[in-house]
C-alpha cells in the first residue's frame, strides 16, 4: 500500500494523526498533514486505511502497487 | 430517478416524551422512508431534509452546496418573510465558502491539532478535579450543569483564546443567551452587542499586550481587528456551549443506562470508544444548512441552485445502514467514523479539544462519584427546545452517597 497525501486540501482536523499515528501527524506549526510512512507496514495498514476513509477534506489518498512490483 | 420523494410536512419542535437522547420521531420516520426528503419551508420556499448517513455526508464533502450566510434566507421553522440576509461578518468563517474560509481556518488549524490538544489534558485534570472537589464538599444534591459541565469547557476555552478570569462569568452567561433558544428577540441584540464589545476591548488588548494565547499569537497574522473579534465569537461560541451539553446530557444518558458507565469504571481503556459513542448516540449539534449553488443531483434527487438544504447529523447517526442497533447506546462500539462532528471542509476545528475535555471529565466524574444518580425522576429532567442549535438539558439535579 502506497499512501500520499495533498498538504492543500487540509483542514487540520487531526483525524487521521488520531486514527493511525503511526502514519500520519501535523505539522506543530501549521497543523497541516505530515506523512510518517509513504508505504506503512502491515500492522499499521488498517488504521491507515480507516483514516483515509474518515479524512474530511479527501486529503488522503491510497494506492495499491501493480501487481507484480512490490 | 425521479421517484417521488417522501415529503416532510412540519419540523418537529420537541421531542418524544421520555426520549430526551433520541431525535424526534418525525425525523427517524422520515429516514425510514428514504435518505432524503421534500421539506417545504415556513413561507412556502421548497427545500430538502437529509437524513441518511451516506448522504450527508457526501453533501457535506461537495463544494455545489454553501455554508454562506447571505444564502440562508430561509429559517427551517419560522417565516421571516422575503427577507435579505447579511454576509457572515469578517472572521465569523463558520458561514463562509472557500477561498474566504481558508483565510481564517488556515491560521488557526496549528493551535488545534492532537498533539497540542493532548498537552493539555493535565490542566483538564486539574480543573476536573477542581470542580469534583467542589462539589464534594458542598455535598449533594448538586446542579450537574453549573457544578461541572459548564465550567470546564468554559474555562479551557478562554485560557485557550485568553480571556481573563475575572471576565469569563459575565461572558458566559451572554453567550448562553443566544444559544438556549428561548430568549427574546431584543435580549438576544443586546447580548449580542455586549459580546461584541466585550470581544473587540478583548482584542485591542492582546494587540496591545500581547499574553500567550491565540488570539495574540493571531494578532501576528494579517487578520484585521474585526476579523479577529469574529474569530473569537465563533471560538466561544462553539467551545462554550457544545462541550457543556455534552457533559451534561452525555451524564444523563450514562445514568440512563447504569452498566455503560459500569463496564467504563472496569476498563478505563474504553473512554476513547465511549467518548465517540456519546458523540454518535447524543449529536448535540443536532442540524445545519447549505445551500444548492448549482442543481446537483442526491440519492436520486435532483436539488435545484438556490434550494436550502437541512442536514440532520442527529438522524444521520442514527442511520440504521450505517450502525448495528443504532439507537443503542454502546461504549464498547467501534462505530468507525460518525457525523457528530461534521465533515468536509467545515469538520470542528475544535474536535480534539473537546475530545481531551470528555476523555478526562467522563471518568473521573463517574469515578468520584460511583453511587451518582438523579435527584428527580428522568422525565422532570428540561430539555432545551428543539429550536435551540445545540441540543441539552436546562439542568442536571444529581446526588449520591456522601
Ligand atoms: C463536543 C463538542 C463539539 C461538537 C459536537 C461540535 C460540533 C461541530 C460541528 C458539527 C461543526 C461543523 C458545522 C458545519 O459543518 O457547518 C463544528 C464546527 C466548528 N467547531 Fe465544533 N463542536 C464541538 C466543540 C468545539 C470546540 C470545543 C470548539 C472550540 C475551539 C469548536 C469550534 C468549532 C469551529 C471554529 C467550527 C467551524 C469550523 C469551520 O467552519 O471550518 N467546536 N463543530
Ligand atoms: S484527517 Fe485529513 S484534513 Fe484532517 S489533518 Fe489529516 S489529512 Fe488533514
Amino acid at each position: 500500500m502506497r499512501i500520499a497525501v495533498d498538504a492543500e486540501r487540509c483542514i487540520g482536523a487531526g483525524m487521521c494523526a488520531l486514527t493511525a499515528p503511526e502514519v500520519f501527524d501535523q505539522d506543530a506549526d501549521d497543523g497541516h498533514v505530515l506523512l510518517l510512512r509513504a508505504e506503512p507496514p502491515t500492522a499499521a495498514r488498517a488504521a491507515a486505511r480507516m483514516a483515509a476513509g474518515v479524512c474530511p477534506s479527501g486529503a488522503i489518498t491510497l494506492s495499491e502497487p501493480e501487481p507484480g512490483s512490490s | 430517478m425521479g421517484e417521488s420523494p417522501h415529503a416532510v410536512a412540519t419540523l418537529p419542535t420537541a421531542r418524544q416524551p421520555g426520549c430526551p437522547f433520541d431525535p424526534p420521531a418525525e425525523l427517524t420516520d422520515a429516514r425510514r422512508h428514504g435518505p432524503i426528503s421534500r421539506y417545504t419551508f415556513p413561507g412556502g420556499k421548497p427545500g430538502w431534509l437529509i437524513t441518511g448517513f451516506d448522504l450527508v455526508r457526501s453533501v457535506l464533502a461537495d463544494p455545489r452546496f454553501s455554508s454562506r450566510k447571505e444564502l440562508m434566507r430561509h429559517h427551517p421553522t419560522i417565516d421571516y418573510g422575503d427577507i435579505e440576509v447579511p454576509p457572515a461578518p469578517p472572521g465569523e468563517f463558520l458561514l463562509m465558502d472557500e477561498p474566504l474560509h481558508s483565510r481564517y481556518r488556515k491560521p488557526l488549524m496549528g493551535k488545534f491539532t492532537v498533539r497540542r490538544m493532548r498537552l493539555l489534558t493535565e490542566r483538564v485534570e486539574q480543573i476536573t478535579a477542581g470542580h469534583l472537589d467542589a462539589m464534594e464538599k458542598a455535598g449533594p444534591p448538586a446542579d450537574l450543569v453549573t457544578a461541572f459541565a459548564k465550567p470546564i469547557p468554559a474555562i479551557m476555552i478562554c485560557e485557550l483564546l485568553g480571556v481573563p478570569y475575572e471576565d469569563r462569568g459575565s461572558f458566559q452567561e451572554q453567550v448562553e443567551m443566544f444559544m438556549n433558544g428561548e430568549t427574546s428577540d431584543e435580549d438576544l441584540i443586546a447580548a449580542y452587542t455586549a459580546t461584541q464589545d466585550y470581544l473587540a476591548e478583548l482584542v485591542a488588548a492582546k494587540r496591545a499586550n500581547p499574553t500567550d494565547d491565540v488570539l495574540s499569537d493571531l494578532t501576528d497574522t494579517d487578520l484585521t481587528d474585526e476579523e479577529l473579534k469574529g474569530i473569537a465569537l465563533i471560538l466561544l461560541a462553539a467551545g462554550l456551549d457544545t462541550t457543556a451539553n455534552m457533559l451534561a446530557l452525555g451524564t444523563f444518558a450514562l445514568l440512563r443506562n447504569p452498566e455503560q458507565p459500569a463496564a467504563l469504571r472496569a476498563d478505563p481503556a474504553l473512554a476513547d470508544a465511549a467518548v465517540e459513542e456519546l458523540l454518535r448516540y447524543l449529536s448535540v449539534a443536532k442540524t445545519f444548512m447549505r445551500t444548492a449553488l448549482e442543481d446537483a443531483e442526491v440519492g436520486g434527487q435532483i436539488i435545484e441552485a438556490g434550494s436550502p438544504v437541512i442536514l440532520s447529523f442527529n438522524t444521520a447517526n442514527r442511520d440504521p445502514e450505517r450502525f448495528a442497533d443504532p439507537h443503542v447506546l454502546d461504549l464498547r462500539r467501534q462505530n468507525g467514523g460518525h457525523l457528530a462532528f461534521g465533515h468536509g471542509v467545515h469538520q470542528c476545528l475544535g474536535q480534539q479539544l473537546a475530545r481531551v475535555e470528555m476523555r478526562v471529565a467522563f471518568p473521573a466524574l463517574f469515578g468520584r462519584f460511583p453511587t451518582l444518580r438523579l435527584a428527580v425522576p428522568p422525565e422532570a429532567v428540561a430539555l432545551r427546545p428543539e429550536t435551540a442549535d445545540v441540543h441539552g438539558v436546562k439542568s442536571l439535579p444529581v446526588t449520591w452517597d456522601a
